[in-house]
């Protein structure tokens, strides 16, 4: 089970981190997301991982490390007012420089090469 | 008496002229006066018993920690240096009243000046070495400030920034050097650091340190190469070019080797960098100085020359030469302050420096004529002139060395062709300005200047004389103690006499004479020849190479700061990685001995959804609706596997953001392109791959590392305190609302600070409204779906009623005031949506702000609740209550907490959305209004 | 006083919340009396702290009565409450500064300003590593919305790019934390530095991970080379008392290297002593390096002030890549005055550029300034203090760290680059100032003075560099033990972890 787990974790950072090197900040935010996402899997595996063990005292003998969940708690509550200040920015942005590029202006066309695989991404 | 205060009395003195200035120009000029003059009393007063051979000395305490403390010393040669830098002060002074016109800003000119004589002071008299060296960087500082005493000039400006450049970084030198030795020594005491000259030469560092000081002392001292500053710190008022660039500041370096003389000198090292120098800077300054057509021009290369002097008796390593060469500082500071001020009176009554257009004014100033040729005499070593006997020691001193070997020769020789040029130049000063035809088109008509300007080079050139024809009477004791300080031991003998016999100083003297009056009489050929190269100017080329230096940077900084955000980001990305990666190679096994938990088909299904939706997010990621669902897909599945793993409160947290960050996505999603266009080319897109693919893969064996190795935590504690101590039986959230309760309230403070944030954004966001997506389909212009608003108002009040029953039971199962929260803003979003921003507004009089610093307010106000019971901030109190008909319940301070997270989730959250709403309708004219009336409101005050 | 220790977290939180609540959010007056009273009391309070750390040692200060490692401790010890008050100086200045007239030019100006010292606060004083997490997301929302301030594109457009990169840099803190959290098991600061030595190998280098992973994050916050490239524009872009405040925000950075790198991976960390040092080394030289060209590069005044943030965090870097008692507390000192100083001349760049009407505070000719003198003065003040130039607080602090190196083999390194520097530094000012001041075509004839009020800011924190020259001895005393304590660690463990 822990390998899937780590696999997902390892899956999720990447997409998130591919998405917020792309140039455009819609895909930035998006990609910010999948990274939190990540970030609280990974977070919260570090309490290590248990099946059906009791939230609550006094429901099961075994009980989940409530640290870890505490701490994700957090972080995702952070992370919404981040991710919420991020999407905002990114109107403000478009809205300020009339273009949505991370850069606030639109980079000249990528060489022609690039023009021929135009299949790709 | 107290040597403190011959430095506090000047620097006291450097305020005066801004107070006294506005009473009339004699006033001030006598009010300035006083202190240094003060200071020069006391000086004298110490004078005796230096003379008997004391040396006094005073110190305080400063900084121990870098081994600073204010400490004097005052013995032979600082006497000597003293009396110069007062002395010749206080006449400047008096020239300065006569000099400056009634235009110039008199009060700040002598707040410098008195300044500077403060650092001169300073540095003569300082005991520790950091101190000294400290009062040498004033120097430079009151330099500038003198140099571009007429800013408005250019050349000025260009001038001072060059001078404190130089000097500037020769003070850097200086200060390592001296660090150096404090290190070798274990004291910046200079006493200790005098008393140890065998220690220092022995070093290994001593090389280095010797370099290092040097290099300050001739950047200071202006010798070749780098004499260039000197003669384009002429554009400063000749006042100062008189005390400061002839008298006394370039005289600090020399007085520099003079102090360090009996630690750093005695080795061949010093005598080739010293004596070699000095000759070079020697010959190169009396050469240049016969071509300059300016007649401060020619005095600032002539100053070079004699500069050169004293640095090359020095390095002659001979007790008799640093005797010379001490003599000769007091010589070429009389005649050259003396022949500075001529200068000066010259400039001041004709209007012009230029020795083509200066000539016969002996008819125009005679007396000033007299006095000039004095002084130029002593400059060429005439007899009976001061100049003259410490000329006939210097060449005395270059015959008897041998360092050199077979070689030694060169030294005299090149040393009388030097006094040579001396000479030519005396004489052209001499004879192209006071005789040599008539003045050519002055803008002035020559006169002598007011009485009182020539006093002071009348006192000076008196002196010229009185050392020149009675040197046994005037300076023999002055320059025994000197020289005694400086060879830190007995003075070899000497005799100052005028006539020595017929000896080979004499017939080198005369050569030069000869020599000199040749060079002169023949000038024009040599002027031809010279007129060949042209000469560079020292401030183009330094500020050309400035300018190199600027546009390399700017070259640097515009290829590495492109302002791209990818750039920096693969850069951040690409750092952690390297961070990360690294120990992991050390790492051997990443598999613990922690037992695994067994694979299901439900794990492996979620996990399968999990990594699919993520993955077509980033390939769909440019149409963008579609990344969004599947986006939404990831999280979901995400806050499923938290409940999966027995962590309840995680999943309904996770879910409800879910909620409300897609609700917001979907939003903002309205005003940004509906589709990103295809820009990274295929070669950047697999790096960006690899990179992320790497970092993906370093995280994931990271944590497979970790859940796979089993953990001693605290954790226990919090399961075994929660019901007793915290009275709740969910430990998660007894742990945010107490173990904890410190992260939530900084947790909701963010989250009130982002709304607020937020709503800034907004206020300022000037949006079009899109009436049609990007293909074209306009907008559905029905907001509120009939179905929508029905269902929507029926489940209000269920929705708000589930939010009270998860708050209330979160203390002791899955729910809590944030999830609580977070339901009943969707609630309310979802009337928004429904019914529109118009509907809402008068039925729902909220200020959100409030309600957001409210709950902050609540939640603080119940951990400063504890300070009541005399216990620290968000101590819990909680206690079970009996109540017929309810029954048992319990109340927890912690409860009180919660409702203030609560109201702060519902503030923040509605402010960011209600008015993210607002932006999309009619009401948004009113939010920017809003701003926009209270800017014009400060603009109006501004007015007013 | 035994609460004293968390009063400059709360102070700035409840004065924060109570402007934006009626009477006070209503009218900016108000809000400015309130503000400026509570930057007064708080740097009473900073004082009497530092007091009392000073005379009783340490104080520690346990939330909710939590027995560390346990619970939230707040530790106030010589270093923190050093920062503490470092900070209220700064913004007090700051926010005089924005009361002349910044502070309308948008909403929240002053309840932002507080929570941003709040965090500020919090980061410096916490001893547990998740709650340093969210005083650091607390300090950076806060700027977040304060670099906004204003409006205009420039500032959009910088928070884009500081805003995305500290996102992705907080990513990776909680990664860190998982990391360290998952090997170690503990947050408490003190209580993990005692446990990383029993660590197994495996572990070991799973934690080492995590540690220097930290030091990415703390290194973005205090612009370190690779990660100082959003500091320039930002800083440029942000309304002048908001740029004055962001100077300490670096050194929030270096604090936290030296708390984290310097605790928990300290002398006493086995295995994992000092990991991060063979990093710092080359990276602080070259973060100095690049500092010193920026500064040559610039073609205005705030840019060469943000340069200069940046060659002071190169220096610091360097003091703490030397690992000495002697080091740190050089270090301290010139934290305190290099902070002091850039903050001034942010705020003086901002005058420049009111009074020189299209110039701004570009190296061009312009007009002559309303007050060309009070400000020259002002400027040449800053400058030579920010150069290192006697009779000014610079000197003192680079001659301090240049004395530390002694004996060690990086000596030449570092002399040779903080001289050269210095020297770089000193020409390209010299060259600004006479630019700025000097060159003048035609009088003034734009009438936009610049009020009292900002240039009195200007010149309190001026004042504070001949302060710290002429206090030198009590302040390097201070520092010095500041230093002994940081580094004496396993005492401090014990007491952070009250067992004493």
């Amino acid at each position: 089970m822990e390998e899937v787990y780590a696999l997902c974790v390892g899956v999720l950072t990447t997409c998130g981190l591919f998405l917020t090197l792309r140039g455009r900040t819609f895909s930035v935010v998006m990609g910010l997301t999948l990274l939190s996402y990540a970030v609280n899997l990974f977070l919260f595996s570090s309490g290590r991982l248990l099946l059906d063990g009791a939230a609550v005292l006094g429901q099961s003998s075994s009980y989940s490390d409530p640290l870890p969940q505490a701490l994700v708690l957090t972080a995702i509550v952070i992370g919404f007012a981040m991710t919420a200040f991020v999407v905002i920015l990114a109107m403000r942005s478009r809205a300020d420089q009339g273009n949505d590029h991370v850069d606030g202006n639109i980079p000249p066309a990528p060489a022609a090469e690039y023009r021929r695989h135009k299949r790709t991404l | 008496m107290s040597l403190l205060w011959i430095v506090l009395l000047p620097l006291l003195g450097t305020l005066v002229p801004l107070f006294t200035e506005r009473f009339g120009r004699s006033f001030c000029a006598f009010s300035v006066a006083v202190l240094p003059a003060g200071a020069l009393v006391l000086v004298l007063m110490a004078a005796g018993d230096v003379f008997d051979g004391q040396t006094i000395r005073q110190s305080f305490e400063w900084i121990p920690a870098m081994g600073l403390e204010l400490s004097f010393r005052l013995d032979g040669l600082v006497l000597l240096f003293l009396l110069l830098i007062l002395g010749i002060g206080l006449l400047v002074i008096l020239y300065a009243r006569y000099y400056l016109s009634s235009k110039d800003a008199m009060g700040r000119f002598y707040a410098y000046l008195i300044l500077f004589m403060t650092a001169m002071v300073g540095i003569v008299l300082s005991n520790n070495m950091i101190q000294l060296w400290m009062f040498w960087e004033l120097t430079s500082i009151s330099s500038f400030l003198l140099i571009s005493f007429w800013s408005h000039k250019s050349e000025a400006r260009k001038g001072a920034r060059m001078a404190l450049a130089v000097t500037g970084a020769g003070g850097l030198a200086l200060l390592a050097g001296l660090l150096l030795i404090g290190n070798i020594v274990g004291s910046y005491d200079l006493d200790t650091v005098l008393a140890n000259g065998d220690l220092i030469r022995s070093h290994s560092a001593y090389p280095a340190a010797l370099t290092l000081v040097l290099l300050g002392a001739f950047t200071k001292s202006a010798q070749f190469p780098f004499h260039f500053w000197l003669p384009h710190a002429m554009s400063a008022p000749t006042p100062v070019s008189a005390y400061l660039h002839s008298a006394t500041m370039v005289k600090a370096g020399i007085f520099l080797m003079a102090r360090f003389y009996p630690v750093l000198a005695g080795t061949d090292l010093w005598f080739a960098i010293v004596s070699l120098t000095g000759l070079a800077t020697l010959l190169f300054g009396a050469y240049i100085a016969l071509f300059k057509h300016d007649l401060k021009g020619l005095l600032a290369y002539s100053t070079i020359s004699h500069l050169g002097l004293i640095t090359l008796l020095f390095g002659l390593n001979t007790e008799l030469a640093a005797v010379a060469a001490i003599f000769h500082v007091i010589n070429h500071a009389i005649f050259k302050a003396s022949l500075f001020m001529a200068a000066g009176i010259i400039d001041h009554e004709t209007g012009s420096r230029d020795m083509r257009k200066l000539n016969g004014l002996w008819k125009y100033m005679p007396h000033t004529a007299t006095l000039a040729m004095v002084a130029a005499s002593s400059m060429a070593g005439v007899p009976l002139l001061n100049g003259f006997l410490s000329k006939e020691m210097f060449f005395a001193e270059t015959l008897n060395q041998s360092t050199l070997g077979s070689l030694s020769w060169m030294i005299p020789v090149l040393a009388t062709l030097g006094a040579a040029f001396a000479v030519a130049y005396s004489l052209r000063f001499i004879h192209d300005v006071f005789f040599n035809g008539e003045p050519i088109d002055l803008p002035k008509t020559p006169k002598e200047p007011p009485r009182y300007m020539k006093i002071p080079v009348e006192i000076l050139v008196a002196l010229c004389l009185l050392v020149g024809v009675f040197p046994g009477y005037v300076v023999e004791g002055l320059l025994n103690v000197a020289s005694h300080a400086v060879l830190a031991g007995d003075v070899p003998s000497y005799d100052l006499a005028i006539w020595h016999g017929l000896n080979v100083p004499l017939f080198m003297s005369f050569f030069a004479m000869a020599a000199g009056i040749t060079i002169y009489y023949n000038r024009r050929h040599l002027f031809q020849f010279q007129s060949h190269f042209d000469e560079p100017d020292a401030k183009h080329i330094f500020e050309g190479i400035i300018q190199s230096v600027v546009q390399f940077s700017q070259r640097i900084i515009t290829k590495l700061e492109n302002s791209s955000l990818q750039r920096y980001i693969l850069l951040l990305i690409t750092f952690t990685l390297v961070m990360a990666a690294g120990p992991l190679l050390e790492l051997q096994n990443n598999t613990g001995p922690r037992t695994e938990l067994p694979l299901n088909a439900a794990v492996i299904t979620g996990a399968i959804l999990l990594i699919f939706s993520a993955v077509a997010t980033v390939i769909w990621h440019r149409s963008r609706i579609i990344a969004l669902v599947f986006l939404s897909v990831v999280g979901l599945i995400v806050s499923v596997a938290f409940a999966y793993f027995s962590a309840p409160d995680l999943a309904l947290t996770q879910l409800t953001v879910e909620i409300v960050t897609i609700i917001l996505l979907l939003l903002a999603l309205f005003f940004l392109p509906q589709s990103t266009p295809r820009e990274s080319s295929p070669g950047r897109l697999s790096r960006d791959f690899i990179i992320s693919a790497l970092v993906g893969g370093v995280i994931g064996t990271i944590s497979y590392a970790i859940m796979t190795t089993p953990q001693e935590t605290i954790s226990s504690f919090f399961l075994a305190n929660s019901k007793t101590g915290g009275g709740g039986t969910n430990v998660v959230n007894v742990i945010l609302v107490d173990f904890r309760g410190f992260d939530t309230l900084g947790e909701i403070t963010v989250l009130g600070i982002a709304a607020l944030g937020i709503f800034k954004l907004i206020a300022g966001m000037r949006l079009y409204m899109p009436i049609s997506d990007e293909k074209k389909r306009p907008w559905s212009n029905d907001p509120h779906p009939m179905m929508l608003e029905m269902v929507s108002q029926s489940l209000l009040p269920l929705a708000l009623l589930i939010s009270a029953y998860i708050f209330l039971r979160g203390h002791n199962l899955p729910g809590g005031g944030f999830i609580a929260g977070l339901i009943t803003s969707v609630a309310i979003i979802q009337q928004y949506i429904a019914h529109g921003v118009n509907w809402i507004k008068p039925r729902l009089r909220i200020d959100y702000q409030w309600l957001i610093a409210g709950g902050i307010l609540i939640a603080t106000a119940t951990g400063l609740g504890s300070w009541l019971f005399d216990r620290p901030f968000l101590s819990t109190w909680f206690d079970h209550f009996h109540l017929p008909l309810i029954g048992e319940f319990e109340l927890a301070s912690a409860m009180l907490f919660d409702l203030g997270v609560y109201l702060t989730v519902i503030g923040a959250t509605m402010l960011i959305l209600a008015n993210l709403g607002k932006v999309s309708t009619s009401e948004r004219m009113k939010v920017t209004a809003y701003v926009e009336n209270n800017v014009n409101k400060h603009d109006k005050k501004e007015q007013n | 006083m035994q609460h004293l220790a968390i009063f400059p977290i709360l102070l700035p939180l409840l004065t924060g919340v109570f402007l934006l609540l009626p009477p006070l959010s209503q009218s900016i007056e108000r809000q400015r009396g309130i503000a400026i009273t509570a930057s007064l009391l708080l740097i009473v309070i900073a004082t009497l702290l530092l007091l009392t750390s000073n005379q009783q040692g340490t104080q520690l200060y346990v939330l909710g009565g939590w027995q560390p490692p346990y619970g939230i401790v707040l530790v106030a010890d010589k270093l923190s409450t050093l920062m503490v008050l470092l900070t209220a100086i700064l913004a007090l200045a700051a926010q005089l500064y924005a009361c002349a007239g910044d502070d309308r030019k948008g909403m929240y100006f002053h309840p932002l300003f507080m929570f941003q010292i709040m965090g500020i606060n919090g980061a410096f004083l916490t001893g547990d590593i998740f709650n340093l997490f969210v005083f650091f997301e607390i300090l950076l929302i806060a700027s977040y919305a304060l670099l906004i301030h204003g409006g205009g594109k420039q500032k959009t457009k910088a928070s884009v790019h500081y805003v995305t990169l500290n996102l992705v840099g907080s990513s990776v803190f909680l990664f860190a934390l998982g990391i360290l959290y998952g090997t170690i098991g503990s947050l408490n600061i003190a209580d993990m530095a005692v446990k990383v030595p029993m660590l197994s190998a495996e572990e070991q280098a799973i934690t080492k991970a995590g540690g220097l992973m930290l030091l990415v994050v703390f290194g973005l916050k205090a612009a370190m080379l690779p990660l100082h490239f959003w500091l320039p524009r930002t800083y440029a872009a942000a309304t002048a008392p908001v740029a004055a405040l962001f100077a300490i925000m670096t050194k929030v950075g270096i604090y936290s290297i030296l708390r984290i790198h310097g605790v928990i991976f300290g002398a006493d960390a086995g295995a994992l002593a000092n990991i991060a040092t063979p990093w710092l080394w080359p990276l602080a030289l070259l973060t100095l390096a690049i500092g010193t060209i920026g500064v040559l590069a610039s073609p205005s005044l705030r840019l060469t002030t943000a340069n200069l943030v940046i060659v002071s965090v190169g220096t610091l870097l360097l003091a703490i890549a030397l690992h000495r008692e002697s080091a740190t507390s050089a270090a301290l000192y010139y934290m305190m005055h290099s902070t002091l100083i850039a903050g001034a001349l942010f705020l003086i760049a901002d005058l420049v550029k009111g009074e020189r009407g299209k110039a701004e505070d570009r190296y061009v000719v312009a007009r002559q300034m309303q007050h060309n003198k009070s400000i020259g003065i002002a400027f040449f003040i800053a400058a030579l203090a920010i150069i290192g130039m006697p009779p000014l607080s610079g000197f003192i602090g680079k001659t301090l760290l240049l004395q530390s190196t002694q004996g060690t083999l990086e000596m030449s390194w570092v002399w040779s680059f903080i001289l050269v520097s210095g020297l770089a530094v000193l020409i390209s000012l010299s060259r600004a100032g006479t630019t700025i001041f000097w060159r003048i075509s035609g009088e003034n004839i734009n009438q936009d003075k610049s009020s009292p009020l900002k240039l009195g800011a200007v010149y309190l924190l001026l004042a504070c560099s001949p302060l710290l020259v002429i206090f030198g001895g009590p302040v390097t005393e201070f520092t010095q033990a500041a230093a002994t304590e940081l580094h004496a660690t396993i005492s401090t463990h014990d007491a952070l972890r009250g067992e004493q």
